[in-house]
């Protein structure tokens, strides 16, 4: 019937690039603390610390950019706490991972709560506009699809080329991804395990805040609770469904955008004859059925989960 | 050079003496947040210590609180201690509370003696179901069970706003989304004249002594345990590890389940969306405040209970956001977790580079 | 020796604790030297090599290092990148590969700037196969390292070395992984290298290779150095006085009749993803009152047979028979009821849970015993008094019954698996590895065992690298070589090492 309609609309797919952004910017952010063999369970707090820190940032006047940085930052400063509990102290990466998540949403409730004590409503600001390219962006579905995105889609994009090329062209990358393979052969050649390991954290989370940070930069123009709505968990899920490779979690977080995309305008049609919930369920479901799939055959980066201690062979 | 070794056997005081000391840690390091929010600190914890032991309705407003989080408290020790990730407590009570209404709102006439069992073992049993379905994909499939069960817990609250929309929906309610009222006979007894502390407090405390028992003087928890610290060790010595795995994730989701049954036959009456205030994750910093140990579930429920209760009187009082307490006990958490690691370890100074 | 010092080590002493693990021990390298550093376990070795590579720092003694042009300077102690600059590698016994990544990336990893952009792949590739030209080392660069046979992992880390321009290469126990002919490869290249002018420090506990390949050897003793010799002046028998001291007795061992068969393998076939884990239709008796060695090189299908026999993997195809009776489940409690018992290969990881008390460990195979449980609970005075009785019978020494097994050094935690296994009188006795890593007295003791259990009756199945112990302890001896057997008819040492290779099988 209709089906055909909706996937050959321009319209869903660029609401699925558009959807597809936040979950690439944490994917990508996942992905990299997990080659460096370490879970970050995190990501679900530091996409709300992103989303209110770089919306807080913008609304005190730092523009759009610079809310963008201290979004990174704070993401960023979450992941050190993270990394310092999981890599020199070698505690629970689950835990601790799950604790950042608490810490780092209350954070980021009680000081929007505290900033703004009695306003129903968020205060909104300018964010992030569609590009408009001469010529690129009047191109008949390539432009709207592509080149009417906010820069932060592009952004996106961009780090997917260059986690990809830092992690497979350059020896950083190379440390990296043998550090989350065998820390004693990093260890072996004078490299520092823990500093890899934490450096790969911090900018994995400062990624993962980037993403909640385009929520309330570029989705939408103001800080909400319960605005990440488990974003955060399901690009764990897709991390391991793009079995750790960059170009994989794009298309996973693609494929994802498009799936919800798809079910939103599916449920204007036929939403009639099922309760919309059977449609808000479905991303999730998808996100443990796609797990299912791959969980036997998932390579997961031999170290991950397990600390390392100096000194311990 | 600093060097980190494991200590021989950790002594008594320090496994004791380190969760009460990162808790009062997280309460002081609470001072922090309260300064940026520029009120008075000493007034605040004044208020705050008030809201817990200031009255009779005060303290047992907070064991009424600290109930639920006994039951999820529960449900996390067990879990963690087949080293089986049930980050789904939340869903799992969910699913209990709606067992618990869809049996306790008329669907059965019965005495209370009757009733009331009825319920609980519904709510057990959703709840169980919540978690056998992620530990089944675990165990047959190598799914992550971290991930489904966080997954699960979206997918159940939608289900319940589905349910509460639709079959389960209150016709009185005026549209509401919310239940039926449990019928009188499948309430749980108050404990307190005109308290809203209710019998869901007794059963928590049984459960708390049963699993005490269980994990440390039965053979089901000696596998448990073993399963949990080695996974292959035990699996070499002939010992059923999926089935180990599998009972442990039903016994884990049955309790999540009844601290719902617990909050919807003993708290509220009838079910909503918003029965729960994160209790499934908090379980988790309850769990790992008492060091996976059942009894101690009890006493950092209490405590967490104060926080939250605490924290809300004073946020009343002093106008600070309530936001302050899932704060707090975020940084004990925190604070337990490297409090763990101190006692497990110690860090000691060596020559030079010796490590 | 006219060749000019590269290395030496001056008085070195470590302490730990009351224990002197290294005392005053000087030994010097020369340029294109191969220098044997032989020693019991435990006699001191690899803590003197912490100390070359900045591991641990010396309690006293200093280390001298020539540079490219042959002056000597001091190493900074405690630092492994100083040891690295100073143009020493290692290769460990346990290889410290990344096993996902290829052998390049591993040559590669740790060589060009963490700020680079971009590797410089062709150039590493070229000075590679310029070494690989130079020594004879080879293995495929592009495959990762996972699916590499051991040789060429081992080959891959002295690459490693060489890439990162070692001059003075240690190797720790290379041989102990290797089959006996690509040990002799691996000897032929060391000759090429040290014609280039690279010194090896070659630690081994094999007399044999020592004598045929060393130049020096020294010989260290409860952390001392309790002699040098040139090889040339050296003979077995001199080396073997120095590593233990005097001769020690060997374990008396007296002839027995073999009974009925307690193990019957009929051409079982396990389809493995690799060699380690295939059988080729394997046939196989053990008989009451015998111990059968199976001797061969790591990864050739003993770990195969292992776990079908306790049961953690079933056979594709064929028979399986104990004390006559046909296997038809193959899970471990079947395996144990069936009257196997089972001496794990990784005594750490399998054999023991390090969270849990030592009397829980001591029961962890017997849960269902009415003496263990009763109605589902715990008998919790009987687990202690069985396992106070069974520390002593079996002299398990540690911080006592209720303290965890982790606690327990690797001798004790040994014993403790021996007192699960032997109190249960198992018909069948799968060994598998029993000896790796325990100092002689808790070999001796796990020795003794083995060979009470055989004149009570049991079977033992003896696994293991060691041929020296095989040849010691068992009535028979049997090859394994790429998943099939073959039995050796003496215990002749040439013999059977042709058949490990997979040479001379009749």
């Amino acid at each position: 019937m209709d089906i055909i309609q909706i996937l050959i609309s321009e319209n869903f797919w660029a609401a699925s690039l558009r959807i597809a952004t936040p979950l690439i910017f944490g994917v990508l952010g996942a992905l990299l603390c997990e080659k460096a063999g370490v879970l970050n369970l995190g990501i679900e707090g530091i996409f709300a610390a992103g989303a209110m820190a770089g919306w807080m940032a913008v609304w005190l006047g730092a523009g759009l950019w610079g809310g963008l940085l201290v979004a990174g930052l704070v993401g960023g400063f979450f992941g050190l706490i993270h990394a310092i509990l999981t890599v020199p102290l070698g505690l629970s990466q689950h835990v601790s991972g799950l604790g950042i998540t608490m810490l780092a949403t209350s954070v980021s409730y009680f000081t929007y709560r505290t900033a703004l004590p009695k306003v129903s409503s968020p205060p909104r600001i300018e964010p992030f506009q569609p590009l408009d390219i001469p010529v690129l962006s009047d191109l008949p579905f390539i432009g709207p699809v592509l080149f009417q995105q906010t820069a932060m889609t592009w952004l996106a994009l961009f780090m997917v080329a260059l986690v990809w090329w830092v992690l497979n062209r350059t020896p950083l990358g190379l440390a990296i991804r043998a550090v989350g393979d065998n820390p004693d052969a990093v260890d072996a050649q004078g490299l520092s395990v823990y500093g890899l390991r934490m450096g790969a954290i911090v900018a994995g989370s400062a990624l993962m805040a980037l993403g909640g940070a385009f929520l309330t930069m570029s989705a939408f123009d103001a800080f909400f609770f319960g605005m990440v709505n488990g974003r955060g968990w399901i690009c764990i899920a897709l991390v391991i469904f793009a079995s750790w490779r960059p170009g994989k979690a794009l298309l996973g977080a693609l494929l994802f955008g498009a799936f919800d995309a798809f079910q939103v305008r599916l449920q204007t049609q036929v939403g009639a004859f099922l309760p919309s919930q059977v449609f808000l369920m479905a991303p999730y479901v998808l996100s443990i059925f796609a797990l299912v799939i791959v969980a036997r055959r998932a390579e997961y980066p031999r170290a991950l989960l397990t600390p390392w201690f100096k000194g311990q062979r | 050079m600093l060097r980190i070794e494991p200590r021989e056997a950790p002594s008594r005081w320090w496994t004791l003496g380190v969760p009460v000391i990162s808790a009062l840690l997280a309460l002081l390091l609470a001072a922090i947040p309260l300064a940026a929010a520029g009120a008075n600190i000493v007034e605040a914890y004044k208020q705050m210590f008030n809201g817990i032991f200031g009255s009779v309705f005060a303290f047992t407003e907070m064991l009424t609180r600290a109930t639920p989080l006994i039951f999820t408290g529960l449900a996390a020790t067990m879990a963690f201690r087949a080293k089986l990730w049930n980050i789904g407590a939340e869903g799992q009570l969910y699913l209990g509370a709606m067992a618990a209404v869809t049996v306790g709102t008329g669907l059965i006439d019965a005495p209370s003696f009757i009733l009331i069992p009825i319920i609980l073992l519904a709510g057990a049993a959703g709840g169980a179901a919540g978690m056998a379905g992620p530990a089944y994909l675990k165990v047959r499939f190598g799914a992550d069970e971290v991930v489904t069960t966080l997954l699960l817990n979206f997918i159940i609250l939608i289900f319940l706003q589905m349910m509460l929309e639709g079959p389960l929906q209150d016709p009185m309610g005026m549209g509401w989304p919310q239940s039926e009222p449990i019928v009188d006979n499948g309430i749980l007894p108050q404990l307190v004249p005109r308290m809203r502390l209710h019998s869901g407090l007794i059963i928590a405390l049984v459960a708390a002594a049963i699993a005490h028992v269980m994990l440390s003087k039965s053979v089901w928890g000696f596998k448990l345990r073993a399963v949990g610290e080695n996974a292959a060790a035990a699996f070499h010595a002939g010992i059923g590890v999926r089935r180990t795995l599998m009972s442990a994730a039903i016994v884990s989701g049955a309790l999540a389940g009844l601290a719902g049954v617990s909050e919807v036959a003993g708290l509220r009456g009838y079910l909503t969306t918003d029965l729960s205030p994160g209790f499934g994750y908090t379980g988790i910093v309850v769990a790992m405040l008492a060091g996976l140990s059942p009894i101690g579930v009890v006493i950092s429920a209490v405590f967490i209970a104060s926080i939250f209760v605490g924290a809300d009187t004073m946020s009343r009082a002093i106008g600070v956001s309530s936001y302050l307490s899932d704060l707090v006990v975020a940084l004990s958490l925190i604070c337990v977790l490297i409090g763990g690691f101190i006692a497990k370890y110690r860090i000691i100074r060596t020559n030079k580079g010796d490590v | 020796m006219t060749n000019p010092c590269v290395l030496s080590l001056n008085n070195l002493t470590k302490r730990f604790g009351s224990v002197v693990a290294n005392d005053a021990v000087s030994i010097d390298l020369h340029r294109g030297e191969v220098l044997s550093l032989l020693g019991e376990n435990g006699a001191g070795k690899t803590t003197l090599m912490n100390m070359l590579f900045g591991h641990y720092v010396p309690d006293s003694g200093s280390i001298d290092v020539a540079d490219e042009f042959g002056e000597m300077h001091p190493l900074t102690l405690g630092h492994p990148q100083a040891a690295l600059d100073a143009g020493i590698g290692m290769v460990h016994q346990h290889f410290t590969l990344a096993e996902s990544l290829t052998a390049l990336d591993n040559i590669l990893l740790g060589s060009e700037s963490l700020l680079s952009w971009r590797h410089n792949r062709n150039a590493a590739r070229r000075k590679i196969n310029g070494i690989m030209e130079r020594t004879g080392l080879a293995a495929p660069l592009d495959e990762p390292v996972g699916k590499l046979t051991v040789g060429e992992r081992q080959r891959v880390e002295i690459l490693k070395a060489l890439y990162h321009d070692a001059r003075i290469l240690v190797l720790d126990e290379p041989t102990a992984v290797l089959p006996p002919q690509e040990a002799d490869t691996l000897f032929e290249n060391i000759g090429a290298m040290t014609t280039g002018g690279l010194s090896v420090i070659f630690i081994s506990h094999k007399l044999r290779e020592v004598l045929a390949f060393s130049n020096r050897i020294v010989v260290l003793r409860h952390g001392k150095k309790v002699g040098e010799i040139a090889t040339e002046d050296a003979d077995e028998r001199v080396i073997a006085r120095m590593m233990v001291g005097a001769d020690t007795p060997a374990t008396p061992r007296v002839s027995m009749e073999p009974g009925a068969k307690v193990l019957e393998l009929k051409s079982v076939t396990v389809k493995g993803d690799n060699a380690r884990t295939t059988l080729h239709s394997v046939n196989l008796s053990i008989h009451a009152h015998e111990i059968v060695g199976i001797a061969g090189v790591s990864g050739n299908g003993q770990s195969a047979m292992a776990r079908v026999i306790s049961g953690l993997a079933s056979p594709d195809s064929g028979v399986m028979l104990i004390d006559g009776h046909k296997i038809n489940r193959f899970t471990p409690p079947a395996m144990q009821k069936a009257g196997v018992g089972r001496i794990p290969e990784d005594r750490h990881h399998e054999g023991m849970i390090g969270a849990m008390s030592v009397a829980e460990n001591l029961v962890i195979e017997r849960l269902d015993d009415p003496e263990i449980q009763k109605l589902g609970f715990l008998r919790r005075k009987y687990i202690r008094s069985n396992a106070e009785e069974l520390s002593r019978t079996y002299d398990i020494r540690g911080p006592g019954i209720d303290a965890d097994a982790r606690l327990l050094s690797g001798g004790n935690i040994q014993k403790l698996i021996l007192a699960r296994v032997f109190e249960r009188s198992p018909r069948l006795i799968l060994a598998n590895q029993p000896t790796r890593g325990l100092d002689l007295g808790a070999a001796n003791e796990v020795a003794r065992r083995l060979l009470k259990a055989r004149a009570r009756g049991a079977g033992v199945l003896l696994i293991s690298e060691d041929l020296d112990e095989i040849l010691a302890l068992c009535d028979r001896v049997i090859v394994i070589h790429d998943g099939q057997l073959f039995e050796a008819h003496s215990k002749d040492r040439q013999a059977i090492g042709l058949m490990m290779a997979g040479e001379n099988i009749c």
